[in-house]
């Protein structure tokens, strides 16, 4: 997806208000960005706490920053900044968060970001987008530079089956109908699911929905229609269960009296073997591969 | 159009007296070692381009009282220091007051805040001078040396920054607690522009901050007494924290009166 994103920006670099900070980070991705923003790309070095303030200060004097970082190292080390000098005072800074999930794989668990959105979304104003594809990123793009609240972008690997075309970017999209349960996948987690879920026979095949943008606001109908109209709901996402997607849901759901005859959550759940591997091997660690997601809907 | 109220030191000084004494607030003592820099920066320095952040926001009892000499905050205003329903909390709030673009008061935001104004001042072609003021203390924050590397770095030359040495923090010495001497050493070896004054001394303080810009960050690292002015005050940790009883406070402002 680092493409497609370094792509947008590119293509919103004439944009005299767009800064860029990076934490020392974009190598083999980002240099079509330097070159285009000249003095506007800036490499404020392996000093996250002082980047977003940065940002924040250039943010109150009406540039827009974006600040980009391999994302645990974004919003957890400079989670106070985020806070403090971004959210508290409203500034349209967009925080980009390589790697969501365990998108770094065997790079380890430091690199994981399995709390990023719960974190972010206790903030005041704070809006979490979650492209599912690369060609959600240009949409997603230009949606930030409109937007006058904190952004925090969390970016991974598009996952769509190959060649297939993808739908347009929404916050809700509805990427398969059935009558076997209801599932709704986070982001990029729902590539995987629609191709496993269209191989399949039509009675077989469950809703799927992908969710790309937090917090929800308002939740579209013909989920509801969904929601009751199957046996049970399941929300997959590659997070804790700490201010998950599913968490949030659940409570909405409830307050709206809409309740799942069943609810099942898949969740990222740490490292339960003790062992690294690829973001697929967590995946599977977890749960969340497309074929356990959909066994929990039988 | 604001009405200038007083910008005498003394006239100033006892209105922070005033405002901690009836609000019961403590912070006296590094809100003491700040205020001439304040009041001076203020009164003889700011013009419209140019903007402040007070990084060390627990002196924001010396930033509301300047800011009240200048007519830019009001008697009603301070009377409202510190208790429900103001907008003048303990430290900087985020929003309400046009002069005060931060929230501080946790350590080792405002050089960064600083810098991010400087920065993009330069990029827009922007004139002006961004001035920030930090304590000793907050030179622990790892993030404020990541802001004094990031300044120096990018030149900001239109970035001066105010160090208040009153060589106390919150529960022991500055050379006890971190063992960072020579701050001023430090400081200039990443290419910054460096002076050191006596923070007390109106002269010293307004020709520090006229000094031209040169290619890097300006600091003024200022010698100042935590609690000046003030006798049972000077040098005494405490009064970081403390509130006046009736008799301190007859007798704070007596030796205000007197000096």
């Amino acid at each position: 997806m680092r493409r497609a994103f370094c792509d947008s920006l590119v293509r919103n670099s004439h944009r005299d208000e767009f800064v860029f900070l990076t934490g020392d980070l974009g190598y083999g991705a980002l240099e079509p960005l330097r070159a285009s923003l000249g003095a506007r790309f800036i490499n404020a070095g392996v000093a996250e706490q002082n980047m977003v303030s940065v940002a924040a200060g250039m943010a109150r004097n009406g540039t827009r920053p974006w600040v980009y970082s391999i994302a645990p190292f974004l919003y957890a080390r400079a989670f106070e900044q985020i806070r403090n000098d971004v959210c508290m005072h409203r500034l349209p800074v967009v925080m980009v968060g390589n790697g969501g999930g365990y998108g770094y794989g065997v790079m380890g668990a430091t690199h994981h970001a399995l709390e990023d959105y719960g974190v972010l979304l206790t903030l005041s104003g704070m809006r979490v987008m979650i492209p599912a594809f690369d060609s959600d990123v240009p949409s997603v793009v230009d949606q930030l530079f409109a937007t006058s609240s904190p952004t925090y972008l969390r970016l991974g690997l598009s996952e769509e089956p190959k060649g297939w075309s993808t739908p347009p970017f929404a916050g809700w999209r509805k990427m398969c109908s059935g009558s076997k349960g209801t599932i709704v996948a986070v982001g990029p987690l729902a590539g995987g699911l629609w191709g496993l879920c269209e191989s399949l026979a039509s009675h077989e095949r469950p809703n799927l929905w992908c969710v790309s943008e937090l917090p929800i606001n308002e939740l579209p109908k013909m989920f509801l229609e969904d929601v009751r109209g199957t046996a049970v709901l399941c929300v997959a996402e590659e997070h804790v269960a700490s201010g998950s997607v599913g968490s949030s849901l659940a409570s909405q759901l409830g307050a709206i009296g809409c309740w799942p005859k069943r609810f099942v959550q898949r969740l990222a759940i740490g490292y339960p073997s003790g062992r690294y591997g690829s973001q697929q091997f967590h995946r599977r660690e977890c749960g969340l591969d497309p074929a356990a997601i959909l066994a929990s809907v039988d | 159009m604001s009405k200038v109220v007083s910008t005498s030191y003394p006239d100033v000084v006892r209105r922070l007296m005033k405002m901690h004494y009836q609000s019961k607030t403590g912070h006296l003592g590094g809100n003491l070692s700040a205020l001439r820099m304040l009041l001076v920066l203020y009164r003889d320095i700011l013009q419209p381009k140019d903007q402040f952040v007070l990084s060390k926001g627990h002196a924001a009892g010396a930033l509301y009282v300047t800011l009240w000499s200048k007519g830019l905050l009001s008697d009603l205003d301070l009377e409202s220091f510190h208790k429900d329903n103001t907008l003048l909390s303990g430290h900087p709030p985020a929003e309400g007051i046009p002069s005060v673009l931060f929230a501080t008061g946790s350590l080792g935001h405002g050089l960064g805040l600083a810098s991010g104004l400087a920065l993009s001042k330069k990029l827009q072609r922007d004139t002006g001078v961004v001035y920030c003021l930090t304590s000793d203390g907050e030179w622990n924050e790892g993030s404020t040396w990541e802001s004094l590397i990031f300044g120096c770095r990018h030149k900001l030359d239109n970035l001066c920054v105010l160090v208040d040495l009153n060589g106390l923090q919150g529960f022991g010495t500055t050379n006890d607690v971190s063992g960072i001497r020579s701050l001023r050493d430090k400081i200039e070896s990443f290419g910054a522009h460096t002076v050191e004054i006596d923070g007390h001394d109106e002269a010293e303080i307004a020709e520090a901050l006229r000094l031209p810009a040169g290619d890097a960050p300006r600091f003024i690292v200022a010698r100042t007494v935590k609690g000046k002015g003030v006798s049972f005050m000077e040098n005494k940790m405490e009064w970081h924290y403390l509130p006046m009883t009736d008799e301190q406070y007859a007798q704070a402002m007596a030796e205000v009166e007197s000096s």
